[in-house]
């Protein structure tokens, strides 16, 4: 048990700042499309006072919100005018994640998210603490939450991977926004050639199709910038980021479903990329966090670091479709495998990209069977085993044999009782 | 009698009880039919033959009565197709005329139960319940049941998810 506390004292001066930079940037846009009758002086005084006010109202805010770590529960009250106390057990936090925006790192600030089974979105978000304090803070509560006895302070984390950037770069750029820019490029070129006159036009047409890829690239590359994988107390720890830095974690035997993607440009360099979904792990708007557990790394340290997070070995899928289902799936109907043991479900599928999904048999929430028009008529079902994740939503054994997809079924409830048992 | 016991099942679980929603489900479903295909097509012939004449008229009709005609015939198989069957440690739910399928969901993994109905359902006494997993993909839901047996499932599914609840 610690005494109330407060939030870093600088918070109401970040807050302003933001409130000052949206301020101007509007203020600026409108100036640009019209003269309004107000001299720029002035206009400069109200949003010196308007931010005057949002600092205050944020001083006042600061004052009255406080937070305090129990043995069981994390406990927030803020509030002006609403009071509000929170209370967020520490027995349900799945992660806790420390964001530091790039104006909030430059002074030493950090901004602490938790989630919690079932939250739609980050609950009781403690924003901003000191950097040290949002560090011993999320390691305390994580030692709680699983468990352990002694809240310790941290102890020098164990880098267990660190993507190279260069390797980043090289992944990302052979990934598939990139490959359809270079299509998307290659036909502008054709364009060009056959018919001049058109390529003007044809190239303009072409930016708002090619933006979204482009920034997609470039996202991608600043939150998965730096990205390092450490042991820590409970559970693995990853950072990255190149302008905004998250440090979050993955506690131990959290994690409800492990994707690993291999795009068909990375095939010749045996990389993939994995992602993990954890009940909870916010995926909220804009500031929604990447479930990258590797953006992208060597197959066997992939695998190496699955094995670490789900604890044992995984069932290489090898066990094929019918022949008949590429009537149903004639594209990728050689991809399709699975691979079941005690513990896990491996299902395997896609075009482009392999996409192999792993499913702990002790999460899965529940089976369905379903067979399609079609798929009844060639006599194949599909099934699927949910899992809590929110991105990764589980395992599907696609287009198998009915009567064999019938007795996995069977098979894989039995299992799942097994182990959600065990 | 409202549930239909022990009716052979078609599709795949056979050593089990499966039971079935009321017939009254199917009378909702096709009133539902009537109002949401042959009242809007009723509307559109007339408003055709006003402004085309007689011949556009009942070609909206024949075209009216053969859609009608063919949602009715769905909605009665995909009514005879729902099922639901109690085993020890898991609900088994099936639906489907079109697409067939088969959810088995375990009690110790409900998150939580809804019981809901619509007015037409109130009217005949009828509601639904549904399961909910930490799943958004689960899609275990039991439509026309009788209020009695409704809130029977809900009670005893809820008892029985607490007696097995395990952890996420």
């Amino acid at each position: 048990m610690t005494d109330w506390q407060r939030l870093h004292p600088l918070t109401p001066v970040l807050g302003g700042g933001k409130f000052l930079l949206i301020m101007a940037g509007l203020v600026g846009q409108q100036g640009l499309r019209q003269d309004s009758g107000f001299e720029p002086g002035v206009i400069g005084l109200i949003v010196l006072a308007a931010t005057g006010v949002a600092v205050t109202f944020g001083y006042v805010g600061w004052r009255r919100t406080g937070y305090r770590l129990t043995e069981t529960e994390l406990q927030v009250d803020s509030g002006v005018l609403t009071r509000r106390s929170r209370r967020v057990p520490l027995a349900r936090l799945q992660s806790v994640e420390v964001v530091r925006p790039i104006i909030a790192r430059v002074l030493g600030m950090a901004e602490l998210r938790l989630e919690v089974v079932g939250g739609g979105k980050s609950e009781a978000p403690l924003a901003y603490l000191s950097e040290e304090d949002a560090q011993a803070l999320r390691t305390r509560m994580l030692a709680f939450s699983t468990g352990a006895e002694a809240p310790e302070p941290a102890a020098d984390n164990h880098v267990l991977v660190a993507v190279p950037s260069g390797v980043l770069v090289a992944s990302t750029l052979l990934a598939t926004p990139t490959v359809l820019l270079a299509v998307l490029l290659v036909g502008l070129l054709l364009v060009a050639v056959i018919e001049p006159s058109a390529a003007l036009p044809a190239a303009l047409g072409a930016v708002p199709l090619a933006l979204p890829f482009a920034s997609a690239i470039i996202k991608r590359f600043l939150t998965e910038y730096g990205f390092t994988v450490s042991e820590s107390d409970g559970g693995l720890r990853l950072s990255r980021g190149l302008l905004d830095t998250r440090a979050s974690s993955i506690p131990d035997g959290r994690v409800q479903a492990v994707r690993l993607i291999e795009p068909i440009l990375w095939r010749s360099r045996d990389w993939v990329r994995v992602e993990v979904d954890v009940a909870g792990y916010a995926e909220g708007g804009q500031q929604s966090t990447s479930s990258a557990l590797l953006p992208v790394a060597p197959r066997s340290l992939a695998e190496a670091l699955i094995g670490r997070v789900l604890g044992g070995g995984l069932p290489v899928p090898t066990a094929a479709v019918p022949a008949r289902a590429r009537w149903r799936a004639p594209l990728s109907h050689r991809r399709l495998r699975i691979g079941l043991d005690d513990r896990h479900l491996v299902t395997t599928y896609g075009v482009l990209a392999t996409t192999t999904d792993v499913v702990p048999l002790a999460k899965v929430q529940s089976l369905r069977l379903t067979s399609g028009p079609w798929q009844r008529r060639l006599g194949l079902a599909s099934l699927h085993a949910d899992s809590a994740g929110r991105r990764l939503t589980g395992g599907v054994a696609r287009h198998r044999d009915g009567a064999e997809a019938r007795a996995l079924l069977d098979e894989l409830s039995a299992r799942t009782r097994a182990a959600r048992a065990a | 009698m409202s549930l239909i016991a022990g009716r052979p099942d078609t599709c795949r679980v056979t050593d089990l009880l499966w039971l079935h929603p009321a017939r009254g489900l199917l009378t909702v479903r096709r009133v539902q039919c009537l109002l949401l295909v042959a009242f809007p097509g009723v509307v559109a012939a007339a408003v055709v033959g006003l402004v085309s004449g007689l011949p556009e008229a009942a070609a909206t009709v024949a075209a009216t009565v053969v859609l009608t005609g063919l949602a009715l015939a769905g909605v009665e198989q995909r009514w005879r197709a729902w099922g639901y069957a109690e085993r020890e440690d898991d609900l088994l739910v099936r639906r489907g005329a079109l697409v067939r399928r088969l959810s088995v969901v375990p009690y110790g993994r409900m998150q939580f139960v809804d019981v809901t109905a619509g007015p037409l359902d109130r009217r005949m006494g009828l509601a639904t319940v549904t399961l909910h997993t930490a799943a958004a993909a689960t899609d275990a839901s039991i439509p026309g049941l009788p209020a009695a047996e409704a809130t029977r499932l809900r009670d005893r599914l809820a008892a029985l998810g607490e007696a097995r609840a395990a952890g996420l």
